[in-house]
């Protein structure tokens, strides 16, 4: 029963990425690509979530939390870069 | 008692994925830079952590590791969307024409004054039609 859900909810997921990818295509202004980036890698980090669980691998888990530093890290690098000040 | 938790967790993740669904198409259907920054930064953050909530169900002992995920991914996430709509106040991206109340523009109006750095000046020749 757990498989059911989790392949339903990667279902979900993916069309959430592929909306957000849509935007990070289409998006007028830089900080626009910004956001849709920053939203694309948490999504990404519920994919490896959900795909520690699939695979049923708890060493995944401690990549999802690398990720999730680095994707914060560049982000803020970019907001701080379009800001102007260092 | 082991299919209980297995139903918890599954709804738990179903929630969260449905969450994670609205946030992005609230990204691509909201009509201003600060309503995508709502829509997305949010939305993606609970539903996030409704995920890994969801996997701490199924799985117990990843208790602390999801644990420690979610506890920083609940710091970081408003701090970086706050930062971005910063930036994108002081480069002067237009806001929608429903825009009642802009705070910020009152305590610093300097940041509408420079409008002329490189990010507005992309985003004012097509940001308009969207």
């Amino acid at each position: 029963m757990a498989e059911t859900f989790i392949t339903f909810a990667t279902i979900l997921s993916g069309i959430a990425f592929l909306l957000a990818l849509g935007r990070f295509l289409k998006g007028p202004s830089t900080v626009d690509r910004v956001i849709a980036f920053d939203v694309l890698t948490v999504i990404s980090i519920t994919f490896i979530v959900l795909s520690a669980l699939i695979e049923e691998r708890g060493i995944y888990l401690d990549v999802a939390l690398v990720y999730a530093l680095l994707s914060f890290l560049g982000v803020i690098a970019i907001a701080r870069y379009l800001e102007g000040r260092f | 008692m082991e299919s209980a938790m297995d139903f918890m967790g599954g709804f738990l993740l179903l929630a969260g994925a449905s969450f994670l669904l609205f946030g992005g198409l609230g990204l691509l259907r909201m009509p201003d830079l600060y309503n995508r920054i709502q829509a997305g930064t949010k939305t993606t953050t609970l539903g996030t952590i409704l995920v890994l909530a969801g996997a701490a169900f199924l799985h117990p002992e990843w208790g602390l590791k999801l644990l420690l995920i979610g506890l920083f991914l609940l710091f970081t996430n408003p701090l970086s969307s706050q930062v971005l709509a910063r930036a994108a106040h002081r480069g002067g991206i237009e806001k929608t024409p429903e825009t009642m109340v802009d705070k910020l523009a009152e305590d610093f109006p300097e940041s509408i004054a420079k409008s002329t750095t490189s990010i507005s000046s992309s985003s004012n020749k097509i940001g308009d039609k969207s």
